[in-house]
């Protein structure tokens, strides 16, 4: 029992191992030219843009849930009042960061992992070294870097959708003063449950991409090993935005 | 030989786990020569290729290129050597993000960073020297048939002018008239621009064609090398084996 103990742990710091050099050495071939301007644009819009519908809709139904769950909670002790608060706060603080970054994971993690998958498959990575272009600077780096400076941005626009959200069901349905309730909204707002959302939007960008980029890269061959790297990609970066939005609430609630 | 050879390999060894792939494999790849090994299925030879080009760490051994040992260079001066290859990879490898003509000019593009204009322009010129039409420069690989999609991948490979080519089965997969259409491309594009070539293939006619030097890879090792005519008349048992493809013989009994 305590070999497979071991071993897991030993596989365990393993990963952890490869994955920071194979981070670290992105980052460096990435911050020197050549810049792959094109590239880093198409995964802008591929992260981005593109993820903009799933991320909205997860938003506006969660803002919507949180209004009515916080109202059942709240009418208990007639604090009605404070379900915008509630609303704005959970949507910038958690919720936004958390789902934007789950969704996302799911739609553009699986999508990297199995794209670049296949280039390792079908040896166009290694066509790509035997034409003089690293492939971690070419492939990883502009994904890295896009991750990283959308999915704050994701992140702002499910906020937004978020409290619309809440403020749909809060004046229509539960019918609170619209004007009231926006003032609620705004009240106990401050700019750090904003600020440290994006922080952690900004960390999850990272996760997603590395795992998506670390597992294709290093993906087996064929059909089945594509497949698996695509698993891995996901569940992975799942994992980590939860384990690391607990280690950031952790550190960011101290402050 | 009175020139240095061009790529010089000595004594290489690669294991994967407790399988031993290449066992203390030397080789010499002289000027304008074309060097083609063979040997079965799973015996090392895109291995061989990979660790010369370096997309594979040799476990040990030395590899000079143009004199220098690359086993010892960091990867930023690997890759400066790495301008004077080309490779034809057995699937084709094209990157299906991009058209035709964009995989042609990549290694201008990227690799020598040359205009976009003047690359497209070489480009179209090494399309047309493989036998393909400027109608499939703007259309993407997924387009194209397997024998076109040899050819492009094969433009590709010759578009930096590199000094030195490896092809990977380059037939392998094609019916015979694509395979001698191709093998009379690799004839005439290596020699159009004076490169040199090492090839693997486990096709007998193809290596024919476009050898000048045969090597053969057996359990990791180069058993037997010499040229066309030797191979022809040589009394080794696995070489004759080989290239009759006789099923009983000493490949088959170990």
């Amino acid at each position: 029992m305590f070999e497979n103990i071991g071993r897991i742990v030993l596989l365990f710091f393993g990963n952890c191992g490869r994955v920071s050099i194979f981070f670290a050495k992105s980052i460096h071939h990435g911050v020197q030219p050549p810049w792959y301007g094109r590239q880093f644009l198409r995964q802008l819009i591929q992260i981005g843009y593109f993820s903009l519908p799933v991320v909205g809709l997860t938003a506006i139904f969660t803002g919507m849930v949180l209004a009515l769950q916080s109202y059942t909670g709240f009418s208990r002790f007639s604090a009605e009042s404070a379900v915008a608060t509630v609303v704005v706060l959970s949507m910038t603080r958690e919720l936004g960061p958390v789902l934007a970054g789950l969704m996302v994971a799911g739609r553009v993690g699986a999508a990297m992992a199995a794209e670049i998958g296949t280039m390792r498959v079908t040896e166009q990575i290694d066509a790509l070294v035997t034409l003089s272009t690293n492939p971690l600077k070419f492939l990883v780096a502009p994904r890295v870097l896009a991750g990283l400076l959308m999915l704050p941005a994701l992140v702002i626009v499910a906020d937004i959708i978020g409290v619309l959200g809440g403020y749909i069901i809060g004046v229509y349905k539960l019918g609170f003063n619209s004007a009231n309730y926006i003032q609620q909204t705004w009240k106990y707002l401050e700019a750090d449950d904003v600020i440290s959302g994006l922080i952690k939007a900004a960390v999850f960008g990272v996760i997603i991409t590395l795992m998506g980029c670390y597992h294709g890269y290093n993906s087996e061959r064929g059909a089945e090993g594509v497949g698996r790297a695509t698993t891995n990609a996901v569940v992975s970066a799942s994992i980590l935005i939860l384990f690391m939005n607990y280690a950031l609430t952790v550190l960011l609630f101290e402050k | 030989m009175s020139n240095p050879p061009l790529i010089r390999v000595e004594n290489l060894v690669k294991s994967f786990g407790s399988r031993r792939v290449l066992d203390g494999i030397s080789l010499e790849l002289g000027e304008q020569e074309s060097l083609v090994i063979i040997g079965g299925s799973g015996t090392g030879k895109s291995v061989l290729i990979k660790c010369i080009l370096g997309l594979l760490k040799a476990d040990s051994g030395k590899i000079w290129i143009k004199g220098e040992d690359i086993t010892t260079l960091s990867s930023s001066q690997r890759q400066e050597i790495l301008t004077h290859c080309g490779m034809l990879f057995q699937g084709g490898a094209l990157f299906d993000s991009m058209t035709v003509a964009e995989n042609v000019a990549f290694g201008l593009v990227q690799g020598m960073r040359m205009d976009k204009k003047k690359a497209r322009k070489i480009a179209l010129e090494k399309l047309k020297a493989v036998n393909l039409s400027p109608a499939v420069a703007n259309i993407y690989p997924a387009e194209l048939s397997g024998g076109m999609q040899k050819r492009a991948a094969l433009a590709r490979a010759i578009a930096t002018n590199p000094e030195f080519i490896f092809f990977d089965e380059p037939t392998t997969g094609l019916d015979p008239i694509v395979s001698g259409t191709i093998n009379d491309l690799i004839i005439r594009c290596v020699r159009d621009i004076g490169a040199s070539a090492i090839s693997i293939t486990h096709d007998i006619s193809s290596l024919r064609k476009i050898a000048d030097r045969v090597g053969l890879l057996f359990k990791g090792k180069l058993i037997w090398t010499g040229t066309v005519e030797e191979m022809d008349k040589t009394k080794d048992p696995y070489v004759h084996q080989f290239i009759n493809g006789l099923p009983d013989g000493p490949f088959t009994q170990s």
